[in-house]
């Protein structure tokens, strides 16, 4: 679904294809639909009502009694325990393909599987992604009983995918190392954390090391229209000596090398303070830049109503939560805060989110961004 | 007869045919589509000359410089120290001292990407890494002179298994040099540096040139190393090639990356040609 750590792009492609050959023969007998699925023509359900409501929806899901994910790692938003309390609560069994796969291998996915029982009933995926996949007709529109609390900018028009969660681009620190806490990328020019600073890849390559630029630009005049300060920033901050260029993550955290790392705040939480409890995550107050994920439902879904009952689940109190508890800001947190039903523990351990956010770049806004950012990165930013 | 000749001639080809026929595949084949595909728009059909010209500016070009540069440093000096330590290897009474050293390159060589990268981070890669506090304790204060993250950071740690490889090519050629060829040397009168001037070194140069070409190559096609040392900031053409194949921030300029690929092709070309040309003018000493 997303960039880790890097994203690998032959692995994956190679893993996804040996997955379509081996496994092509026992689709056709091995295939889980009741007939009845195809007869009701669940595949075309745009919300809850064609089920006859929710008892209806879990009855056929039920019936099918199997889902496909694709590229939910466990310890992601905690993705692992709702897989686990949705198999639990309605009996079906969850089959995740892929955990640390991109977005482009659930696109590769759907494409190449089509038409079996593996292909992956359900998506989470990044806003371009999912846009792309639209365009290529491979999402099934459809509306989850909460909808209305889901933006409308955060949604497709046409209904075929819609924002999950998200998180700000965070500065993270180790509080046993790193003695004054950073508050904004200002402060991290300051000689004291020379030698500590990290991001978790290449701006070229991964997006959270992408937004980390766009933060990093709004944080110095610049805007969506303009990201070159954000590289302007980051050469300062390397010809300052505080730069570490290495892929950074809870290895290099724990070796020492860099004791501070600018990435997603959930991915501060899961990844790194999971493995160093003296972690600490703050958004820096300059430079306010969040972005979310999106959930879609397969065109082809081999098993439609389970699909759509996962959808259910996922904006259900008890899904959005979930989601909530591992550190990820669901779509539906301010709905949920205003009416009490959010998890008060979990949000009150999410960092806070200074004022200043200046909402969110359109998709022309990024894809100039990351023409400037493909070009001027290595040069500005050069090591020698 | 003809028949015959033209079959025995089709027998003695025969054996090589899974050889070429897995060289078109995954060599022949790759290389046309590259070639193709760094001239043709990467939306619609029609050829241009669109990516070839940004794979030769800027940061692309950037890009080449610093493989080139890369490829040669981290070949040509652990080529002449490798084959210092080859001959140290052959030379050696110690039969145990000799087996590890072996054995051990034959690991090294092989030790890449990111455990690699890592095992250079640990060590050298922060102020209190592990090997620091040790150098520390005598005296001795790599950091912050020596930055990992560089151009010369990444040109160590490429050293850490081009040495070993250079001494797993070079030993074979090394066992090749008979001890009687010295002895005959001596007893006409020759100093050990005429030895090495007129028979030694004209005898290994074209192996030792062939092992250092093998390291050329394999430094200008690293890539996991040099991508978790540098995040993107060190201009590498294997990287920006990645970055194109991957989509994920650079979309639908796939033809670019392979219009980077062809001028690695390129490059390698060149190198062989040359090596082509030192090899004939090596072995002429020969004769």
């Amino acid at each position: 679904m997303r960039v880790k750590n890097s994203r690998r792009p032959g692995v994956r492609t190679a893993s996804a294809a040996t997955a379509l050959v081996c496994c092509a023969a026992t689709a056709v007998t091995s295939g889980t639909s009741p007939a009845s699925a195809a007869a009701n023509n669940y595949s075309t359900a745009t919300s809850v009502a064609a089920f006859g409501g929710m008892s209806g929806l879990v009855t056929a899901a039920k019936a099918e009694g199997a889902l496909n994910v694709i590229t939910l790692p466990d310890n992601w938003c905690n993705y692992g325990a709702i897989i686990s309390s949705f198999q639990k609560e309605y009996g079906i069994k969850i089959t995740s393909e892929n955990p640390e796969g991109s977005s482009q291998d659930e696109i590769n996915a759907m494409v190449q599987l089509k038409g079996q029982s593996r292909e992956p009933d359900v998506l989470d995926m990044g806003t371009p992604f999912a846009i792309k996949a639209d365009q290529e007709h491979l999402l099934a529109p459809y509306t989850v009983s909460e909808w209305r609390d889901i933006p409308a900018a955060q949604r497709a028009s046409d209904d075929t995918w819609w924002a999950d969660y998200g998180g700000y681009v965070a500065i993270g620190y180790n509080s046993a190392v790193v003695k004054t806490p950073p508050t904004s990328f200002k402060d991290l020019l300051r000689p004291v954390y020379n030698h500590m600073v990290g991001i978790n890849n290449s701006p070229t390559v991964a997006g959270a090391a992408f937004a980390a630029v766009f933060a990093a630009a709004l944080a110095n005049g610049g805007s969506f229209n303009n990201i070159t300060p954000g590289i302007n920033y980051f050469a300062k901050l390397n010809t300052e000596g505080n730069f570490v260029p290495v892929i950074s993550g809870p290895s290099t955290v724990q070796s020492g090398a860099t004791p501070i790392v600018i990435w997603w705040d959930y991915l501060q939480k899961s990844e790194i303070q999971a493995e160093v409890k003296t972690w600490k995550v703050v958004i820096p107050t300059d430079g306010v830049y969040a972005s979310y994920y999106d959930q879609a439902v397969s065109a082809n879904a081999p098993h439609p109503a389970a699909a759509r009952l996962w959808e259910e689940y996922l904006y259900s109190a008890a899904g959005q939560n979930q989601w909530l508890q591992g550190s990820c800001r669901p779509i539906e947190l301010s709905t949920m805060v205003a009416n009490g039903t959010v998890d008060e523990t979990a949000f009150k351990q999410l960092p806070s989110v200074p004022t200043g956010f200046k909402g969110y770049p359109t998709q022309t806004e990024v894809t100039n961004a990351e023409d400037v950012v493909a070009k001027d990165w290595a040069t500005d930013v050069a090591t020698t | 007869m003809q028949f015959g000749t033209r079959a025995r001639a089709l027998k003695a080809w025969a054996p090589l045919l899974p050889f070429a026929a897995w060289m078109l595949l995954f060599l022949g084949i790759p290389a046309v589509a590259v070639a193709i595909g760094a001239f043709e728009k990467s939306t619609g059909s029609g050829l241009t000359m669109a990516n070839v010209n940004t794979a030769t500016t800027g940061v692309y070009l950037l890009g080449f410089k610093n493989s080139l540069k890369m490829a040669l440093v981290t070949s040509i000096i652990p080529g002449i120290a490798g084959t210092f330590l080859a001959y140290a290897i052959h030379t050696s009474r110690g039969t145990v001292l000799r087996r590890l050293v072996v054995t051990a390159s034959g690991v090294l060589a092989n030790f890449g990407g990111i455990p690699l990268a890592f095992l250079f981070i640990a060590s050298i890669g922060a102020e209190h890494a592990l090997v620091n506090n040790w150098l520390a304790d005598v005296s001795v204060h790599l950091w912050p002179s020596f930055n990992l993250y560089t151009f010369s950071g990444v040109a160590l740690v490429y050293m850490y298994f081009q040495v070993p490889l250079m001494v797993l090519v070079t030993l074979p050629a090394f066992e090749g040099l008979k001890a009687s060829w010295h002895e005959a040397a001596e007893n006409l009168g020759a100093h050990t540096w005429q030895y090495w001037r007129y028979i030694g070194v004209p005898v290994l140069l074209p192996s030792l040139l062939g092992s250092t070409l093998l390291l050329f190559g394999s430094a200008l096609s690293a890539y996991a190393t040099a991508d978790a040392l540098t995040a993107g900031t060190l201009a590498l053409t294997p990287l920006q090639i990645g970055s194109f194949l991957n989509g994920n921030v650079i979309a639908g300029e796939q033809n670019v990356g392979k219009a980077l690929a062809l001028g690695l092709v390129l490059i390698v070309a060149v190198v062989m040609g040359l090596y082509v040309l030192l090899q004939r003018r090596a072995s002429r000493w020969l004769h």
